[in-house]
């Protein structure tokens, strides 16, 4: 059984607050929750199918159900980190495909730019996660797992700080555009590798925002997406895996990605070259590298190569990316971007990004999410897209 | 551009039934890992049932040689800098850890490393690797 054109994105709706203090989590999620179903045009009664993931306050989604007002008949809440809601997109099509619910509401929101958070501290885990005692001692935070994995990859492959910094700059191109987004002003390669070293080899402005918010997607039968007054966006093809330290035979120089992606394009018979857009993970330069290579569209050690030189810059480009600024200039919710990947690559298929950045006659996009940590354990998760 | 080494609190290491024997041996100045009784494969991080055949493992000392595989000072996590690396023991494992000892910004990948110990806030020796 396929999810290829078994169910649809409805409702999306990205936060417009980067900043959050006076607002609650599950505010948050019952804004994001209204705003996607009111983009799709239906109604919270409608709603039989929910998804969320760690940052959902509560036990589960129990809490939350009952916040939001939710009658439901399936219930899923996943956790593979910033992938987490990649993966609800594609369980909620297979639960539709199985007639298990018929409208899926899923919901993401955060504020760890009110708490404090930030990549340079190590995040909070539960109690008895088995990997804790072998390396805590060390001050493994976010920043430094994604650096060693940037490391190996330029001693194997020859990849420069100016190559990672395309990345940024790209990002940045288009977020000039995004009125909403964090950092808005056009850096160029000199203004990244001239930002202070955080852990070598990554620079701060190799690292994404620390930003409150949230977002929301609607997923639901093709029946219903028919009925509703909105561009169709069709599900194709979805793929997901985890990687992690492999019993200690460490590999830093791929992704769960050379799994979930081969599975996504398999599964919607489509190639990495007829994708018109991407939006990809970038919790850091490093994290969109790796996960092109891993995702085909280029070979293993040629993701400096294929960044450089404004090859992500949309109109200019070969493969236009996170046209609204990314987790590296606009939004990065609750520390967990795979939300507003889904969201602009739903823009790009409706043809409602950004005029200055909307790909001509988008008809395929693809959204890839990593979750975790790329240098130890990490979640990842693709989807392609298509406009119906 | 130089960046010595400086020592940094560690905090307190996890003591518990899988770590016991672990930081017993690191106090007699060895380095344990856990090898298969079925399929002979050593892995990493320590766990009692082998993640490769699910066969039981037992604790082996190593020799605390090899090589950085990985290797990344951390500049604005704290006021100390520090590396973190992945370190792959002759034994054929790489681990996480900390190289200390030595000026961080000399740090390369495939550069020979030993075995050292830096205290945890209680005193309990932590293995660490320092250039050979």
């Amino acid at each position: 059984m396929s999810i290829r054109r078994q169910a649809c994105i409805a409702g999306a709706y990205e936060h417009p607050t980067r900043k959050a203090p006076d607002k609650t989590v599950a505010q948050l999620h019952a804004e994001v929750a209204r705003g996607a179903l009111a983009d799709a045009g239906l109604a919270l009664s409608d709603v039989d199918g929910y998804f969320c993931a760690g940052d959902a306050p509560g036990l589960g989604a129990n809490s939350m159900a009952d916040y939001l007002g939710l009658k439901l008949r399936h219930v899923d809440t996943t956790d593979t980190g910033g992938s987490a809601y990649l993966l609800h997109v594609a369980h909620a099509a297979q639960a539709i495909a199985l007639g298990k619910c018929r409208v899926a509401l899923i919901t993401l929101a955060g504020r760890p730019r009110s708490e404090g958070s930030s990549g340079v501290a190590p995040r909070i885990v539960g109690a008895g996660t088995p990997d804790v005692p072998w390396e805590m001692p060390y001050g493994p935070v976010t920043v430094n797992n994604y650096a060693l994995a940037a490391a190996r990859h330029m001693h194997e492959f020859g990849t420069t700080s100016e190559q990672l910094a395309w990345v940024k700059v790209a990002a940045a191109a288009h977020a000039q555009h995004n009125p909403r987004a964090m950092l808005r002003d056009p850096v160029t390669v000199d203004d990244v590798l001239g930002s202070p070293m955080i852990a070598d080899p990554l620079h701060k402005l190799d690292c994404c925002v620390v930003s409150d918010g949230g977002g929301a997607l609607v997923v639901v039968h093709p029946d219903i997406a028919k009925s509703l007054q909105r561009p169709v966006v069709n599900l194709l093809g979805a793929g997901e895996a985890i990687k992690g330290t492999l019993g200690g035979q460490v590999d830093l120089t791929w992704s769960a990605a050379a799994f979930s992606g081969p599975a996504a394009f398999a599964e919607a018979g489509v190639k990495p070259a007829d994708i018109q857009y991407a939006s990809i993970y970038d919790s850091f330069t490093i994290s969109v590298l790796i996960a092109l290579e891993d995702l085909g569209f280029c070979a293993k050690g040629e993701g400096g190569r294929f960044v450089a030189d404004g090859n992500l810059i949309s109109g200019t480009g070969r493969l236009p990316f996170n046209t609204d600024g990314g987790g590296l200039c606009n939004n990065h919710p609750a520390n967990r971007g795979g939300m507003t990947k889904v969201i602009e690559a739903v823009r790009q298929l409706r043809g409602e990004a950004h005029p200055a950045v909307q790909v001509k006659n988008c008809g395929l996009a693809l959204a890839h999410g990593m979750g975790g940590l790329l240098g130890s354990r990490h979640g990842s998760a693709t989807l392609i897209m298509e406009r119906g | 551009m130089s960046t010595p080494y400086q020592d940094r609190p560690l905090g307190s290491v996890v003591v518990d039934t899988s770590t016991e024997a672990y930081w017993a041996a690191a106090r007699e100045g060895v380095l344990k890992l856990r090898r298969c009784t079925a399929c002979q494969q050593a892995h990493w991080y320590p766990r009692p049932v082998c993640p490769f055949c699910q066969g039981d493992t037992e604790w082996e000392g190593t020799q605390g040689q090899g090589e950085i595989y990985s290797v990344s000072v951390t500049r604005r996590a704290g006021p100390i800098p520090y590396a973190l690396a992945y370190v792959r023991l002759d034994e054929g494992v790489t681990l996480l850890t900390n190289i200390v000892d030595c000026d961080l910004d000399q740090l390369r990948i495939g550069q020979r490393v030993k075995l050292c110990f830096k205290p945890d806030d209680g005193g309990q020796p932590v293995p660490m690797f320092t250039p050979a």
